[in-house]
């Protein structure tokens, strides 16, 4: 599963995202809101790319304009060296709700993936077997909505979302609801989807230590009109342990960094 | 009933697993989570009986005060006939009774019918074309603002004393609703779960059968629950109006001779009609949608 992961990265010389010059402005009622100004950043294939800043700083809107739910105001965004025009169907989208449907079992919230993409039936419950396997869901498959805790919910919106084998995941605060112990649960889970599936991640949070447990990199944003203050290279192998991460020096370095620069963005504004 | 509890897995359904746990997730059931066999027939009669008996009680409370009533002869029995002479009428004049129900309850289907799909069809093109909604909804809200006994000797002058008449108010009176509630329904989508579909490459039909409509249908199944009352109301103001046959001719018949236990026993056929017609609607959003929050009573998960 490295192996493929590996490859996958020699393969992509070329960026799963490219964001350049891109602004975004709302129209309210009356007045004009300015989400996002000269935000540049590239992603590689098979990279994991956390964004953090304080909130209403335009992180989930950068995620919506990569996935084609947005235009830009101004800027060009590219999604595997191909411009977004509209909606992307080759991503994977979780979001902070796990936005479940409420009649449909664990396993067919999962399969509606497939059923929207046409994929075959046999291959799509192969996969999605797999995929239950993998996020610890098994014995819950036949569970509604309802009667799965939130980290379970959040689960089944992952396994989703990762049913196509999408190149690029984005994720928009996907554990922000969860409680401290299955968050750190779903990061360690995650980093292990993330090594054996190869799949580019884009991830916005709100911890500083999830993002550098996870990422390669961390873009760092300003308040309000957003903009990328800093990217932080973290500088750790892929494979983490989580309490042995925790303690190493470049963690400890990194979210220091990272939580002066929000800091000094928080003070200044 | 018999609990089978795994022995040593402590943890709620709701808990995730733990890392130990997760390398052997996928083939063993989950920890903590134990099948209980179905209630059996007299568990299943006890709980009826536990939801249904206060309702009864205050039937029967209110029947005995009607029964005083008349007894007592506080009220002349022309006026307020006792249950003794109703049912008389009830049994003796079955097949009178019978015959007039049958037309009162089929103008009624046939009403409420027509309402859900005219209602329904009218809310999907209001959701989907705001054009089209910004048309629709003054005509509709003045539809519904006409009084519509107002309007009923208007239908029977256009369309004589058949029963094209009693249909048309009965769809006029039960539309409403439905059309209200489909469109709250069909807006109430999270948004969500739109951009979900969108960036899955959903077509418009694919979204709309699988997420859209399956998700508006607990509002729509308030909407029904009104217009299925709502449409006996009409189909009977449109007897009122003109007819010879239907529960509403007969009221009207009994009203003329002064013959109150005739009367009492239309009204109580009526109502019983209107009942049974809301039962019916309620098992069929119970079976469709067994999932809605509202189901999701102390009987789904408890604690024992």
């Amino acid at each position: 599963m490295t192996m493929a992961r590996n490859a996958t990265l020699r393969a992509a010389a070329s960026a799963a995202v490219g964001i350049d010059d891109v602004a975004v402005r709302f129209r309210t009622k009356n007045r004009d809101v300015t989400a996002l100004r000269d935000v540049c950043l590239h992603v590689a294939m098979g990279e994991f790319v956390a964004i953090v800043g304080p909130s209403g700083c335009g992180k989930s809107t950068l995620l919506k304009l990569v996935a084609g739910l947005l235009k830009p105001s101004s800027g060009q965004v590219r999604l595997r060296d191909e411009q977004v025009k509209g909606p992307r169907h080759d991503i994977g989208y979780v979001f902070q709700r796990a936005a479940l449907l409420e009649w449909r079992s664990a396993r067919r919230n999962i399969l509606l993936q497939a059923e929207m993409r046409r994929m075959p039936a046999a291959r799509a419950r192969e996969r999605a077997a797999e995929l239950i396997a993998m996020t610890g869901l098994g014995g819950f498959e036949d569970a509604y909505p309802h009667e799965l805790s939130g980290g379970m919910q959040q689960r089944v919106a992952l396994c989703r979302a990762l049913l196509h084998e999408p190149p690029v995941l984005l994720m928009d605060e996907p554990f922000g609801a969860l409680d401290a112990l299955t968050r750190e649960q779903m990061n360690m889970e995650l980093n292990r989807i993330w090594r054996e599936t190869g799949t580019t991640v884009l991830l916005v949070t709100h911890s500083i230590s999830e993002a550098v447990y996870l990422a390669d990199r961390v873009v760092v944003m300003s308040p309000r009109p957003g903009t990328i203050t800093e990217i932080v290279e973290v500088g750790m192998g892929a494979e983490r342990d989580y309490a042995q991460t925790m303690g190493r020096p470049e963690f400890r370095d990194a979210t220091t960094h990272i939580r002066g620069l929000l800091g000094t963005a928080a003070a200044g504004d | 009933m018999s609990q089978h509890i795994l022995p040593g897995t402590p943890g709620t359904p709701g808990t995730p697993t733990t890392a130990a746990g997760k390398t052997a997730a996928g083939a063993a059931p989950a920890a903590g989570v134990a099948v209980r066999e179905k209630p059996g027939a007299r568990e299943r009669f006890l709980g009826a009986a536990e939801k249904s008996w206060r309702p009864l009680v205050l039937l029967v409370a209110l029947l005995a005060a009607w029964w005083t009533v008349a007894a007592a002869e506080l009220v002349e029995a022309y006026l307020v006939p006792s249950p003794g002479a109703t049912l008389d009428v009830l049994t003796q004049k079955t097949g009178y009774l019978t015959q007039h129900s049958w037309v009162t309850t089929y103008e009624t289907l046939l009403g409420f019918l027509i309402a859900v799909v005219v209602g329904v069809f009218a809310a999907v093109v209001m959701v989907y074309s705001s054009t089209v909604e910004k048309t629709l909804y003054p005509v509709l809200l003045f539809a519904q603002v006409v009084p519509k006994i107002a309007i009923a000797p208007l239908f029977v002058v256009w369309l004589g004393f058949g029963i094209a008449p009693k249909i048309l108010i009965a769809v006029l009176i039960a539309f409403f609703p439905v059309v209200i509630s489909m469109v709250t329904g069909l807006k109430a989508v999270d948004p969500e779960m739109l951009q979900l579909s969108a960036t899955m490459g959903a077509s418009p039909w694919q979204t709309f059968v699988k997420i859209r409509f399956p998700a508006s249908l607990p509002h729509l199944f308030s909407g029904l629950k009104v217009a299925v009352t709502l449409a006996v109301t009409g189909a009977v103001v449109g007897e009122f109006v003109g007819a010879n046959e239907g529960l509403g001719y007969v009221i009207l018949q009994a009203n003329g001779n002064l013959d109150t236990p005739m009367l009492f026993a239309g009204l109580l056929v009526m109502s019983l009609i209107g009942v049974v017609l809301f039962v019916l609607v309620e098992i069929a959003e119970k079976l469709l949608l067994p999932w809605h929050a509202s189901r999701r009573d102390a009987s789904v998960t408890t604690t024992y």
